[in-house]
C-alpha cells in the first residue's frame, strides 16, 4: 500500500538521523574504556588467601585504626566533632562499622597495605612528594596481620538489606565528600575543608543518576581514572553488589517516580492504541460513503 | 437589527446570537478538503493537537516553576520532577512533546515542498508556516533555557554569542538580548517572560493567519490537480460523495486525521515514559556552572543542522574570517526556506518525484539536512570539520542552483 510506503520512507530518514545524533555520537563522544574489574586484580601486596583471626585483628585494629575512625557498631564512638576532624585530617575519616560488607575484599587488604596506590592517588601524592596521604600505610604488618584486621571488620558488619543497605553503604562510601541534597544528606566534611582537602569540591549527587546514568556510574566508582583521568576522586573499591546499592540509593533519590513513571507508561500506551483502533473504524465506517 | 423570535431551545437561543450553524457550515461541515490526500495531510492537525498538549501541560508547569537562577533548577528537579504529584508527566510530556513538534513540523514542511504546496497560490500559507517554523524554534530555545542546567546555559551562552558577529552594533546587541554581559538571572527571566507569554501568543496569531491562508487557495492534493471547488461541493452536497473530489473537513477528513493521531499518540508517549533522553539530556541534570564548560555543547537535535552550517566554516576565505562566513550562511539558511516560493522558477504543482529535475534536488536537500544534523552534534574536528565545510557548501548550493534547475524544468515540460 502507498501510505506504508510513505511510512516507511519517513521512519528510514527519521531512523538513519536518529542513529547518528544518539547512539553513533554518543558513542564518539564517550568511547568505551576498560570494563570495571570487581576482582581489583591490579593489587597484589597482600595474600589475600590467608584465613583471618578475629580476635587478633581486634587488637590490632584497636591499637592502630581508631585513633581516627569511629566504629560504632563495635562501640568505638567518634572522638572529635567533624570540624576538628576535617582540620586534624582533610577529610573526615569514614566510620569504619560497614567496611567489612561493602569494601572488595582484595581492595581493602591492599588498601591497609598502601591506601594511596590503592586509591589511585599516586599522581596526587607521589613517593617524597610535599603533601602525605593523612593515612599512614600499614606496609609494616605482615600479610597475616593485614587479613586479620580485615576479618575484624567483617566480622562487626551489620547485616542489613533492601533501602536501609543502600542508604547505609551511600554514607559510609560517598558520605564524607558528597552530598546530596534531595535526600537531605549532607557531606560529614564540611564544604570548604573538602574543597581544600581534595583541590575540587565533590558535586552534590542528587541528580548524578540523571546526568550521568547508571552505564557511566558502574564504571566511573569502580575506577574514576578511566573514565576521568586526573579526577581527584579516589577509588573507593566496592564490592560489586555494594556499588549496585549505592546507585540505587542514587536511583530512589534522583529518580523517584521511576517505577509509577513505567506501570503509568503501559497503561497509557494501551489506552492510546485502543483509541486508534477505535479512530480506525470509525474512519472506515466514514470514508466508505466517499469511495 | 434583526428581529428575535422567542427561541424553542438552548441552541437555537445561541444559534440566533451567534449563528452557531453557519459558523460549523463553514468552518467543518463546508470546508472542503481534496479527497486525494494521504496521510501526510494529518500533520496540520497533529501540530495543532500539539500545541495544544504543550500549553496545557506548560500551564501545570508554570504554577512550581521558579524563574530564578538560584531556585529554577531544583523548582523543576525536585519539586515538579518529585514532590508534585504527576509533576513528572507534566515536564516529560511537554520536553518531549517540544521535540517531537520539531519532527511532525519537519515532516509537514518537507509534504509541503515535496507536493508543491507552496506555490501558484499557496505562497501565503508557506510564509505564515515558515513564520510558524521561526516562532516555534524561539518557543524552543527559550524553554530549553528555563531548567537552568548546563545545556540551558551553554547553549544560551553560544547561541547570544552569534548575534555578536552582526556589523557594527553586536557587541551592544549581545548585552541588549543577555540583559547583562553575561548569560545571568535577567537572561533567565527575560527568557521566561518570552517563553510563557509573547510568543505563545505570536504563535497563536501566526495560527490564525496560516488557518486563514488556507481558505482560498485550498489545500492541495497528492497529484497537485487544480480544480473547481464550488463544482465539486456541490456534487458532494447533492449526494454524488463518490464522485466529488473533495469531502468536508467535519467528519470525513478528521475521521481519518484522528486515526493518524492515535497511532501517533502511541509512539509519542512511549518516548515520553520510556526513551526521552533525546530531548532530555542528560547534560542537562547538571546545574548550570558559568565557569565549568562542558566537554560538548550542542544545541537540541532540530537546530544541529542550521548550527552546522554556522560551524562549517571555520577558516578564512578572500579574507573574511571563518566565523564572518558562517554567520552570513547561517543568516541565509535561516531565512532562505522563506523565499522558496520564488527560487522555484518551475511552473509545475506535481509530487517531486514527478518533476524531471526538481526530484534530484530534493532529495539531495534531504540528504544534505540529514548530514548536516548528525555532524552539528559530532565534535568539529579532522575530517568531520570538512564533512561540515563540504555540506554547508552543498547546502548554500542546492539553493543558488534552484531557480537555474527549476527553469530548465519549465522549459523541458513546456510552461505545464
Ligand atoms: C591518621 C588517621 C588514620 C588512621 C590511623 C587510619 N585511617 Fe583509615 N582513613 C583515614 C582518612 C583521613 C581516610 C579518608 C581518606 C580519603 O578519603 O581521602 C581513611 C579512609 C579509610 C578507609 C576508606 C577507604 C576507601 O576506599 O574509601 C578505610 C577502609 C580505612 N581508612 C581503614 C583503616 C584501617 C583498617 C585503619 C587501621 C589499620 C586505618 N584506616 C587507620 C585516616 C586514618
Ligand atoms: C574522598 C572524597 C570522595 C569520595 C569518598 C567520593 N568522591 Fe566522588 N568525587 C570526589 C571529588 C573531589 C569529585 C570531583 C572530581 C573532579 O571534578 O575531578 C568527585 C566526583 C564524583 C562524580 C562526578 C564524576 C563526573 O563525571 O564528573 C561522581 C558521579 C561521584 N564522584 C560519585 C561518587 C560516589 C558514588 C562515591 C561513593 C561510592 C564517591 N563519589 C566517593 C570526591 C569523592
Ligand atoms: C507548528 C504549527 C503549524 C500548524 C499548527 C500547522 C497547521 C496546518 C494545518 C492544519 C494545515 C492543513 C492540513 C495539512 O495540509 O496538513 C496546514 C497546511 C499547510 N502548512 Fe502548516 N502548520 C504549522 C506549521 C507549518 C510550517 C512550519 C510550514 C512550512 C513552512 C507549514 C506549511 C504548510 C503548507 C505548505 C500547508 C498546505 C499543505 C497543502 O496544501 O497540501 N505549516 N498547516
Amino acid at each position: 500500500m502507498k501510505e506504508l510506503k510513505i511510512l516507511a520512507i519517513i521512519a528510514a530518514l527519521v531512523g538513519i538521523t536518529y542513529y547518528g545524533i544518539e547512539p553513533y555520537a554518543h558513542h564518539i563522544m564517550h568511547p568505551e574504556v576498560k570494563p570495571a574489574d570487581f576482582a581489583f586484580s591490579d593489587m597484589k601486596n597482600v595474600d589475600t588467601s590467608l584465613a583471618g583471626n578475629v580476635d587478633n585483628g581486634k587488637v590490632l585494629v584497636e591499637a592502630n585504626c581508631i585513633a581516627c575512625h569511629s566504629i560504632e557498631k563495635a562501640g568505638h564512638l567518634q572522638i572529635m566533632p567533624n570540624a576538628d576532624a576535617a582540620a586534624a585530617y582533610g577529610v573526615v575519616p569514614p566510620d569504619l562499622s560497614s567496611a567489612g560488607r561493602i569494601y572488595d575484599k582484595n581492595y581493602l587488604a591492599n588498601f591497609i597495605f598502601d591506601p594511596v596506590s590503592a586509591m589511585h592517588l599516586s599522581h596526587k601524592y607521589p613517593v617524597g612528594g610535599a603533601k602525605a596521604f593523612p593515612m599512614p600505610s600499614y606496609n609494616w604488618m605482615s600479610a597475616q596481620e593485614i587479613m586479620d584486621v580485615v576479618a575484624y571488620l567483617e566480622s562487626v558488619s551489620p547485616k542489613v538489606s533492601g533501602k536501609d543497605a543502600h542508604k547505609a553503604t551511600y554514607d559510609a562510601a560517598c558520605g564524607r565528600c558528597h552530598s546530596m541534597s534531595y535526600a537531605k544528606s549532607e557531606a560529614t566534611t564540611p564544604k570548604d575543608a573538602i574543597k581544600a582537602y581534595m583541590g575540587a569540591t565533590p558535586p552534590d549527587l542528587s541528580q548524578y543518576i540523571k546526568s550521568r546514568q547508571e552505564h557511566y556510574l558502574h564504571g566511573f566508582i569502580n575506577d574514576p581514572q578511566l573514565l576521568l583521568a586526573g579526577t581527584s576522586m579516589p577509588r573507593v573499591g566496592l564490592t560489586e553488589k555494594a556499588q549496585e546499592e549505592v546507585i540505587a540509593y542514587m536511583e530512589e533519590t534522583g529518580d523517584s517516580k521511576k517505577a509509577e513513571r513505567e506501570s503509568l507508561g503501559l497503561w497509557v500506551m494501551l489506552y492510546t492504541f485502543v483509541f486508534a483502533i477505535l479512530a480506525y473504524l470509525w474512519k472506515r465506517k466514514i470514508w466508505s460513503e466517499v469511495h | 437589527m434583526a428581529e428575535f423570535k422567542q427561541a424553542d431551545s438552548l441552541y437555537e437561543w445561541f444559534d440566533q446570537r451567534l449563528g452557531i450553524d453557519k459558523f460549523l457550515k463553514v468552518m467543518m461541515t463546508e470546508y472542503w478538503i481534496p479527497k486525494n490526500i494521504n496521510f501526510l495531510w494529518a500533520m496540520g492537525v497533529l501540530l495543532s493537537v500539539m500545541f495544544g498538549i504543550l500549553v496545557i501541560s506548560g500551564i501545570f508547569l508554570l504554577m512550581y516553576y521558579k524563574p530564578d537562577v538560584n531556585m529554577a533548577f531544583d523548582s523543576v528537579n525536585y519539586t515538579i520532577m518529585q514532590e508534585v504529584g504527576y509533576g513528572w508527566l507534566f515536564r516529560h510530556i511537554h520536553a518531549v512533546g517540544a521535540s517531537v513538534v520539531f519532527l511532525i513540523i519537519y515532516i509537514h514542511m518537507f509534504t509541503g515542498i515535496y507536493y508543491g504546496s507552496y506555490k501558484k497560490g499557496r505562497e501565503m500559507i508557506w510564509i505564515s508556516g515558515m513564520l510558524l517554523f521561526v516562532l516555534f524554534s524561539a518557543e524552543g530555545f527559550s524553554g530549553y533555557m528555563l531548567p537552568w542546567g548546563q545545556m540551558s546555559y551553554w547553549a544560551a551562552y553560544v547561541i547570544t554569542e552569534i548575534f555578536g558577529g552582526v556589523p557594527l552594533i553586536g557587541g551592544d546587541l549581545v548585552v541588549w538580548i543577555r540583559g547583562n554581559f553575561y548569560v545571568s538571572d535577567s537572561t533567565l527571566t527575560r527568557f521566561f517572560m518570552l517563553h510563557v507569554l509573547l510568543v505563545p501568543l505570536a504563535i497563536i496569531g501566526a495560527i490564525v493567519l496560516h488557518f486563514y491562508a488556507l481558505r482560498f487557495p485550498h489545500v492541495n492534493n497528492e497529484a497537485g490537480e487544480f480544480f473547481d471547488f464550488d463544482k465539486e461541493a456541490e456534487k458532494y452536497l447533492a449526494g454524488d460523495k463518490k464522485n466529488s473530489k473533495v469531502v468536508p473537513f467535519w467528519p470525513v477528513f478528521l475521521s481519518k486525521d484522528f486515526f493518524v493521531l492515535g497511532v501517533f499518540l502511541v509512539f509519542f508517549f512511549y518516548l515520553v515514559f520510556f526513551h526521552y533522553d533525546f530531548a532530555m539530556d542528560p547534560v542537562n541534570f547538571d546545574k548550570a556552572d558559568g565557569l565549568k564548560t562542558p566537554a560538548h555543547i550542542y544545541p537540541e537535535w532540530y537546530f544541529l543542522w542550521s548550527y552546522e552550517v554556522l560551524r562549517g566554516f571555520f577558516f578564512e576565505i578572500a579574507g573574511i574570517s571563518g566565523k564572518s562566513l558562517g554567520l552570513i550562511a547561517f543568516a541565509v539558511a535561516q531565512g532562505v526556506f522563506f523565499v522558496l516560493p520564488w527560487l522555484d522558477r518551475s511552473p509545475m504543482v506535481k509530487p517531486a518525484n514527478q518533476r524531471p529535475y526538481f526530484k534530484y534536488w530534493f532529495w539531495f536537500l534531504m540528504v544534505d539536512l540529514i548530514v548536516l544534523t548528525v555532524y552539528g552534534k559530532l565534535p568539529p574536528t579532522g575530517t568531520n570539520a570538512w564533512i561540515g565545510f563540504a555540506s554547508s557548501m552543498t547546502f548554500l548550493i542546492l539553493f543558488i542552483a534552484l531557480p537555474f534547475i527549476t527553469r530548465a524544468e519549465a522549459k523541458k515540460v513546456g510552461g505545464k
